[in-house]
């Protein structure tokens, strides 16, 4: 009788753990991020509606205060379930190679990802023969923006180099326009960069900076850095004073020609401003990268010791199935990165950007996370600093590789 | 000694949390700070790191490290930050307590105007001084109200500076310095005829100086030269900072200037002193107490200023970054926890040197009483 009723006890125990228990997701998703956010713990809910889902969000763009939260709760022994990282090497050099994060590689396999994620996202994810984190989303970094009727009333094209774009500067200077590239703040520099990088280094160039096989102090990669000073000379001396979303006005108001941000610019002017897509305000890839797709990625992974691991593991396949994905990027102003996701979803951007995610070459980005470790990103500032005091190419390349091989880059 | 004993055993705990909770992690932060902890990117935020000693090698690199080129400029920033807001905060809230004193109209009203800036946060001082001076709003436009073209001064984006110096001449500035200073006490020392006192300080005062013509013009801390100077884009800040602390340093010589006698102040005007004797000769000096101690809080204030810079010009803007800024930059955003602990000590060694002295003096005068 007794050995009955633990047994019903037992049994009993289990199912309730089964559907309840708790899920904290750890992110900084708030204001204009937040209701994609919301609509994917809406569809867990609908799943696993026993779970109490907490959603822990840290406010701060890109993180920058969410990630300090995040690192005095896992120092101090509280992991989240799962929480939100820019995928790639923020992760990787950053957690995994302190081993505090568990392989996915077999959740990659069981649910088909290995196939639904294009080749060259599985490797920006992958370290030591694991994969360690599942995308949500996917944002390109290397866009130029314009508004097509002021380029019309100023009798110029898009330019497809940056020889171009500053021969363009140039004409467009004559013109009375003071400043016809719009920049803003410090980490949009660094934005620039990168694209001017790409440009100039080449998809392969670009990789073989960040694997250690390019020095940043080879001529070619010194050379990233004249082209940049070129380029700035044709941007607006306040750039400090001014946010991304600052910056996307000026081009909207007819102050500057040109912007070159992440595709989240698309969000803020269709969006919040109300501008459609393709005719009031139109994009091509930043110069000199046509055919690249310079990306960067929202994604989730499972510190090892989460207390509620098959909860986060259900949350985690729900982020990486078409369902999630189709339920969050269009809210968020991204897209899908699966393969095979719905265009008929997504705006004329998205659907453009949708096109290129899937026949273009694939980098990872540098300021948003995927190609370098926070240790070198952060000193990366440092840098762009040394530059933008001193205007010496030579100077910021060799501080460059100095913090390249103190952090042990590619290594 | 039963009373002793409670009043010890009442102590106890706060004793005992104030021993683990302040001097205990000061320790723990020194020894971190002698550490490589962060220089493994696998090590850094491991479960359990394994942390090597190194030594001094964190402040050698801060100081003379090829990459750490903007510690030593947030240090620069740092000094002229402190003398202009001292300097600005004292000066303006002895002008605003003296326009008080003569008890116009309102006082209470002023009073509470020019205090209420203390009553907020740093935080939210710096959000309105930046949207007061941005680059296309705010003070800049002031002058279209009046029809005239808007001012384009880059208030806190500009990446001009002045007094510019080379880090590499800082040997012999400080010999300099140190032996102008040694000097003076040895001129003092003799008005006052200490003949011991006036033997070492010039003995000490001439071989620095003799050092620093000779050798400390050679002696370079880095092999190329690093110009360093005073950002303009600090203006912004400071002119913040004052607006928050000047309220504070009005109220705090009002205090003092109510409370010099009026005895004296009718002695000074019966010996036939005009108002700016008195002022110079007698009020001054009654109030230097005061600005004594208003020194000691706006300094460690401004050595320890962070809040005020992140909200106006955000973390990564340079030409206003101090070291409390890089220290939270290194360790909690590049995982460099070694570098940003030596930088903590550094700090603590920077407001020791502001407060110590202080508490040093009050002590004495509660033992002679």
């Amino acid at each position: 009788m007794r050995k009955w009723l633990l047994a019903i006890g037992v049994a009993l125990g289990l199912s309730a753990l089964a559907q309840t228990g708790k899920l904290e997701i750890f992110s900084w998703w708030a204001g204009d991020e937040g209701p994609a956010l919301e609509a994917l713990i809406r569809l867990y809910k609908q799943k696993y509606p026993g779970v109490e889902v907490i959603n822990a969000t840290v406010t701060g763009g890109a993180g920058v205060n969410a990630k300090a939260v995040l690192k005095t709760r896992m120092l101090g022994g509280d992991p989240p379930d799962t929480f939100q990282v820019h995928a790639g090497q923020e992760l990787i050099g950053t957690w995994v190679v302190a081993e505090r994060m568990e392989d996915l590689t077999s959740l990659f396999r069981q649910e088909g990802w290995l196939q639904a994620f294009p080749k060259g996202l599985i490797d920006l994810l992958s370290y030591k023969g694991g994969i360690w984190s599942v995308p949500v989303n996917i944002h390109r970094s290397n866009v130029m923006w314009y508004i097509p009727a002021k380029l019309k009333e100023w009798g110029v094209a898009p330019p497809k180099t940056w020889a171009e774009f500053l021969a363009t500067c140039q004409t467009l200077k004559r013109k009375g326009l003071e400043a016809p590239l719009a920049l803003g703040e410090n980490w949009t520099q660094q934005h620039l960069w990168e694209s001017v990088a790409l440009a100039t280094l080449g998809a392969d160039g670009w990789a073989n900076l960040w694997s250690g096989k390019l020095k940043f102090t080879d001529p070619k990669a010194v050379a990233v850095w004249e082209t940049f000073g070129k380029v700035l000379d044709c941007a607006n001396k306040d750039a400090a004073g001014l946010s991304w979303q600052q910056a996307v006005d000026r081009v909207v108001q007819g102050q500057a020609a040109f912007n070159i941000m992440g595709d989240w610019a698309a969000g803020y002017m269709s969006t919040t401003l109300k501008l459609k897509p393709g005719t009031d305000f139109a994009w091509v890839p930043s110069p000199g990268t046509s055919g690249i797709f310079m990306m960067l990625s929202d994604s989730f992974g499972l510190p090892k010791g989460a207390k509620n691991r098959q909860n986060a593991l259900n949350w985690l396949k729900l982020v990486g199935s078409k369902e999630g994905q189709d339920a969050f990027n269009p809210l968020k102003g991204s897209i899908a990165a699966r393969l095979d996701s719905d265009p008929a979803k997504y705006n004329a951007y998205g659907q453009s950007a949708m096109k290129d995610w899937k026949t273009n070459r694939i980098v990872g980005s540098l300021v948003h996370g995927a190609v370098a470790p926070e240790s070198f990103m952060s000193q990366f500032g440092t840098v762009m600093e040394i530059f933008l005091q001193s205007k010496n190419p030579q100077a910021a390349a060799n501080a460059a590789q100095a913090i390249a091989n103190q952090v042990g880059l590619g290594r | 000694m039963r009373d002793r004993i409670t009043a010890f055993l009442v102590l106890l705990p706060s004793l005992a949390a104030v021993g683990i909770f302040v001097y205990g992690f000061i320790g723990q932060n020194l020894w971190v700070s002698l550490t490589d902890w962060g220089k493994n990117p696998a090590q850094a935020l491991a479960l359990r790191p394994e942390l090597r000693f190194v030594g001094l090698e964190n402040y050698r690199e801060l100081f003379t490290g090829f990459v750490d080129v903007r510690f030593r400029q947030s240090v620069v920033n740092l000094i002229f930050f402190t003398f202009f807001f001292m300097g600005g905060s004292l000066g303006l809230g002895l002008l605003l307590a003296m326009a008080l004193d003569r008890g116009p109209k309102g006082e209470g009203f002023f009073r509470t105007v020019f205090l209420f800036p203390m009553a907020l946060s740093f935080v939210v001082t710096g959000t309105i001084w930046r949207w007061l001076l941005q680059p296309q709003g705010g003070v800049n436009v002031l002058p279209t109200l009046f029809g005239l073209p808007p001012f384009h001064f880059p208030w806190l984006t500009t990446r001009q500076q002045t007094w510019v110096f080379d880090w590499n001449q800082l040997p012999f500035y400080t010999a300099l310095a140190v032996g102008l200073t040694l000097l003076y006490v040895a001129w003092k020392a003799h008005r006052e005829g200490e003949r011991k006192r006036l033997f070492w300080s010039l003995l000490s005062s001439g071989v620095l100086l003799v050092w620093a013509f000779t050798l400390g013009r050679t002696t370079h801390l880095l092999p190329y030269p690093e110009p360093h100077g005073f950002s303009l884009a600090l203006v912004g800040v400071i002119l913040a900072a004052v607006w928050q602390m000047s309220g504070y340093t009005m109220a705090l010589y009002l205090a003092g200037l109510r409370g010099i006698p009026v005895e004296v102040l009718e002695a000074a005007k019966v010996d036939g002193a005009s108002e700016w004797q008195t002022y110079r000769h007698v009020v001054l000096p009654l109030l230097a107490p005061i600005t004594l101690s208003a020194m000691i809080v706006l300094g460690h204030i401004a050595l320890k200023i962070f809040d005020l810079i992140f909200a106006m010009a955000g973390l990564d803007y340079a030409p206003t970054d101090v070291p409390a800024i890089y220290m939270y930059l290194l360790a909690f955003r590049g995982n460099q926890f070694a570098k940003g602990a030596a930088i903590g000590i550094l700090l603590l060694l920077l407001v020791a040197l502001v407060v110590i002295p202080y508490l040093v003096s009050q002590l004495r005068k509660e033992v002679r009483r």
